[in-house]
């Protein structure tokens, strides 16, 4: 154990003249080091190495199985040269700018109406959560079958009388990603409510009282004073919605399959369609160094503000 | 300051030698040498970040040292687990482990060390019985008021057996009556033990009355080590004398020449005071104590009077506390409680310069 | 919208008002119309979204109870006429996917199978890595602590293919101890984080009084860390047990078909092309696979909430 080993070397330590070296670091408490070794692994062999395995394997022309035969940016070329690849780029910027900020406002706006000291706080907190708890493919799934265009919402409405009513995402190409955004948002708003809420119950009540004695509406004390304070909360639930959007793959799979055609390709599902679907190793590597990319210059300006921000207080 | 170690006599019982310890850049402790007698109560005394609890934490090795040796018991042990030091250390927050028993948490370090159990056994109820704990020793650190808690605390340093005791700032948690009755009872455990105590307080308090020595410590540094007495009256320098005393000394700006201290103001023959040099001179500053301020009847009798006015009162039973004006000078003068002076008056007052403390404008030492 | 202090003495008022009335005309009209209003406008709104949310559950549930003729001829949202059990059976046990017609049930004992040992594994590798991240911090700790965090933000499809080699080279890939493996990385960061915190926060006195006791590593953690800390390994339990219940894309990678967990059972039922498609038999076996997530989210209630907002915020 720990102790008798270092019990061990103090005694050694004692008898050593007072210009004698302090004992190794690495054999101090031994312990709490081998008990990091599987983490330093992990973080070592599987995130660094794995990526930059990766990054290195998508300058190659590996096919069915990775070899380094140097191929410069053939890869990526032919990446940007695929209608695949640049529609997946375009439904992931769609998407994402829309999930961005729908789940800003619906989960601000949830959270804002939740702190208002309600009753049933818990049972509605409940039920807008509830979806964060479910996988991409129930949620998939469900409004797959919601959005049925003979039984579903449009079905329905027909069924009103309104014969000429459309709405049908999974199959008209032009509105498919925002079949897949109204599931996103349903899945996702919970989540950031939760944050939001903690944020709003993190701002002190004096500041209500204040505003209230100034004679400021509710709504401008929100937009002028409370959104700014909570600034950094925002950006917390940004990188995090931004983060998640990025890896868009499995509400895909199960809601439309990408289709109809290839109009709800992302960036994701290409890559993996990429390594195993059509044994094109390097192209999968291409294109998730590109997704690592986005996410690097997503992330960049966020560390830079939480921790460069830091640094200035 | 390397000379303030000799003052300890005898085999000292915790002896630390040229202590260095830096995080980063930034240095904590820097060459720091203390003495400490066997059975000695020395208390580490200084404001927030002097390093007084992190010399503490590097004699009880949970804080690995940069420089230096760390001696218990004329054995070096600087890199020695806390465990093997002979060692008990006492915490402000207690550090009760909440789901053990009080009877648990006193013989888990022994249980560590594979004492026997009929050996556990006795300490603990010897540890109990001095401490005033044996109804507790099932309870749950939970269940117990601050005060016990303490107690247990404490209790489970004793069954340690050790030579050397070590405490953090024990009775900061505690509230005020608290604080004085574990005080005395502390005293009291010193006194009945004699074991080598070493306690880190910002308490001045409880400075002056427990210690044998105190240790006043700024940036890392001991500023001054002696008796209490010493500290009180003979302070090394401006920030131990600015440091200690509660109303604050009263500092002037001066000159010294020729033993006689004068300002615009004042003119004061330093006679009786014990100068630590012969005939020093220049820019001086003198400090005297709010408390050493004669008034009334009494200032006839001082060596130096002066005529100050008085700007505020501030009653506060047992004794006032006077703020005057010497010239352009805010100086306090403590009286008794039951003066009846008023802001705008003006009195007397009478300095005693054998009471007084001179320091050097430049380096603020004792002169 | 008013002010939570309005609010907060609206309800009372409310309440009190009804027998009060009589005692208003003393103390002029209570201004309570305009608040109501505001009052009725706040739960409309509540009450229209939840409504919103809670509509895929409904049309889960009564989808899956209805037979398939009910459902040509009806709406999603209509409930059964006749109530029906015999999707949730089929679902269970017969429904097919391109491969077998063993239903979801094979799912079910794979994900289970998956499930304990990743969440047990995960958590016993991650608490042991925060207390010693947060306890025993070394010349270097933070800086491999850094890089794990980062793999957090690092999209899973840049590492899958080097976890795939890594599997083969161990002879792991395809069997279920390698997604176990598979899981227990990639729950790190979150979990190893959440640890971290929650160990930091515990009072350093305590560790620093174990170490003057004599406890080593192992002894300060078990006797006197995990003891303390049994809210957070219930967080943490609750994370993982939805996070990998609901996991489809390591499934899908690093498993077998026989031993695909049961939400890409459940994918391959309800999106393979073969025969016709029944509706309620897809919707009993969507919500079959929900079930597990769900009773622990609505069993944990707070502690999922904290567990979310500690692995969020934090973040």
């Amino acid at each position: 154990m720990a102790v008798a080993e270092d019990a061990g070397s103090t005694g050694h330590r004692a008898a050593a003249s007072s210009g004698a070296k302090r004992p190794s670091r690495l054999l101090r408490n031994p312990m709490s080091k081998i008990a990091l070794v599987p983490m330093i692994a992990i973080a070592l062999v599987v995130f660094l190495g794995g990526t930059v395995w990766t990054i290195v394997y998508s300058f190659t022309d590996s096919g069915l199985l990775p070899r380094l035969d140097w191929a410069g940016l053939e890869q990526y070329d032919r990446l940007w040269s695929t209608r695949k690849w640049i529609v997946s780029i375009q439904n992931l910027a769609l998407y994402g700018f829309a999930s961005m900020i729908g789940t800003l406002v619906i989960g601000f706006t949830l959270a804002a109406l939740l702190d208002r000291k309600i009753r049933f706080e818990g049972v509605f907190r409940s039920i807008f959560l509830y979806p964060f708890a479910l996988s991409f493919i129930v949620t998939g799934l469900v409004w797959q079958w919601i959005l049925n265009p003979q039984f579903g919402v449009q079905g329905i409405v027909r069924g009103w009388g309104w014969e000429s009513f459309s709405f049908d995402p999974l199959n008209n190409p032009n509105i498919v990603m925002w079949g897949l955004l109204i599931a996103g948002l349903w899945q996702g708003t919970g989540l950031v409510m939760c944050i939001m809420l903690a944020g709003l119950r993190g701002i002190d009540e004096d500041i209500w009282k204040a505003s209230r004695v100034d004679g400021i509406p509710v709504w401008k004390t929100y937009i002028r004073v409370i959104i700014p304070m909570m600034r950094p909360v925002f950006v917390t639930a940004l990188v995090l919605i931004a983060s998640g959007i990025v890896k868009l793959y499995d509400l895909v799979v199960a809601q439309t399959g990408g289709g109809p055609g290839i109009s709800s390709e992302v960036p994701a599902k290409y890559v993996m369609s990429a390594m195993f679907g059509s044994q094109n190793l390097g192209q999968g590597f291409a294109a998730s160094s590109m997704m690592l990319l986005s996410v690097v210059i997503i992330l960049i300006p966020w560390a830079y503000l939480e921790f460069g921000g830091k640094k200035r207080g | 300051m390397n000379d303030m170690s000799q003052t300890a006599t005898g085999n000292p019982s915790v002896s630390i030698q040229d202590l260095d310890l830096s995080f980063g850049a930034v240095k904590v402790l820097q060459g720091l040498n203390l003495d400490i007698a066997e059975g000695e109560f020395l208390v580490l005394l200084g404001s927030s970040g002097c390093g007084k609890s992190t010399l503490l934490n590097c004699i009880a090795g949970l804080l690995d040292v940069s420089d230096g040796q760390i001696w218990i018991k004329g054995k070096n042990v600087t890199w020695a687990e806390p465990s093997d030091r002979g060692i008990g250390m006492v915490f402000q927050s207690y550090a009760l482990y909440p789901q053990m028993t009080v009877k648990g948490n006193l013989s888990f370090g022994l249980k560590n060390a594979r004492v026997p159990k009929d050996e556990i056994e006795r300490r603990v109820a010897r540890a109990a019985e001095v401490l005033q704990i044996e109804p507790l020793l099932d309870r749950k650190p939970g269940a117990l008021s601050g005060g016990q808690r303490q107690r247990v605390a404490i209790g489970r340093a004793l069954v340690r057996d050790v030579d050397v005791f070590l405490f953090d700032e024990p009775l900061s948690n505690l509230d005020a009556k608290l604080r004085a009755d574990l005080r005395v009872e502390l005293k009291r455990l010193h006194n009945q033990l004699q074991n080598t105590m070493i306690y880190v307080t910002h308490d001045q308090v409880e400075a002056m009355t427990l210690a044998d020595r105190i240790a006043i410590m700024k940036g890392g540094e001991i500023m001054q080590l002696g008796s209490p007495d010493e500290i009180y009256n003979r302070p090394r320098n401006r920030y131990v004398a600015d440091f200690i005393g509660s109303p604050s000394m009263n500092f002037m700006d001066g000159h010294l020449e020729n033993g006689v201290f004068s300002t615009d103001e004042l003119r004061m023959p330093m006679d009786g005071y014990e100068f630590t040099a012969r005939q020093p001179g220049g820019p001086a500053i003198l400090g005297i104590r709010p408390e050493h301020v004669v008034t009334g009847e009494l200032v006839s009798g001082a060596p130096v009077q002066h005529e100050v006015t008085v700007d505020l009162v501030e009653p506060m039973g047992s004794d006032t506390l006077v703020w005057a004006k010497l010239g352009e000078q805010i100086f306090r003068i403590r009286m008794d409680g039951q003066s009846r002076v008023k802001p705008g008056e003006t009195m007397v007052i009478g300095l005693d310069p054998s009471r007084a403390s001179l320091f050097d404008a430049g380096t603020e030492d004792r002169l | 919208m008013a002010n939570p202090a309005t609010l907060g003495a609206t309800g009372a008022a409310m309440d009190a008002s009804r027998g009060q009335m009589s005692s208003d005309h003393h103390r002029g009209p209570r201004p309570k119309k305009a608040l109501s209003r505001r009052n009725i406008m706040l739960y409309g709104v509540l009450i229209v979204v939840s409504l919103y949310y809670l509509l895929p559950l409904y049309v889960m549930i009564v989808t899956s109870l209805k037979g398939m003729p009910e459902i040509r001829m009806g709406n999603v949202f209509g409930p059964p006429l006749e109530v029906t059990f015999e999707p949730w059976a089929k679902a269970w046990s017969q429904a097919c996917t391109g491969i077998n017609c063993d239903g979801l049930s094979r799912g079910f004992f794979n994900s289970v199978q998956i499930l304990i040992p990743s969440v047990l594994m995960s958590i016993a590798v991650a608490s042991v890595s925060g207390y010693a991240l947060s306890m025993w911090k070394f010349r270097g700790s933070e800086v491999f602590f850094t890089i794990l965090l980062m793999g957090a933000f690092i999209p899973y499809q840049v590492m899958i293919y080097p976890v795939v080699l890594l599997l083969r080279n161990m002879g792991l890939f395809g069997s279920l101890s390698g997604l176990v493996l598979v899981h227990t990385v990639f729950g790190m960061p979150i979990l190893v984080l959440l640890f971290r915190n929650y160990f930091a926060s515990l009072p350093v006195e305590l560790f620093k009084a174990a170490r003057v006791d004599g406890a080593g590593f192992w002894q300060i953690f078990f006797r006197i860390m995990a003891p303390m800390s049994l809210p957070i390994f219930v967080v943490a339990m609750i994370l993982q047990v939805t996070g990998i219940w609901n996991d489809f894309l390591f499934g899908v990678i690093y498993t077998r078909p026989d031993q695909y967990p049961m939400t890409v059972q459940l994918n391959n039922i309800v999106n393979s092309v073969q025969g016709v498609k029944e509706y309620n038999v897809n919707m009993a076996a969507t919500l079959l696979t929900g079930l597990v997530p769900l009773t622990v989210y609505f069993v944990s209630g707070k502690l999922f909430v904290r567990g979310i907002a500690a692995g969020a915020v934090k973040g």
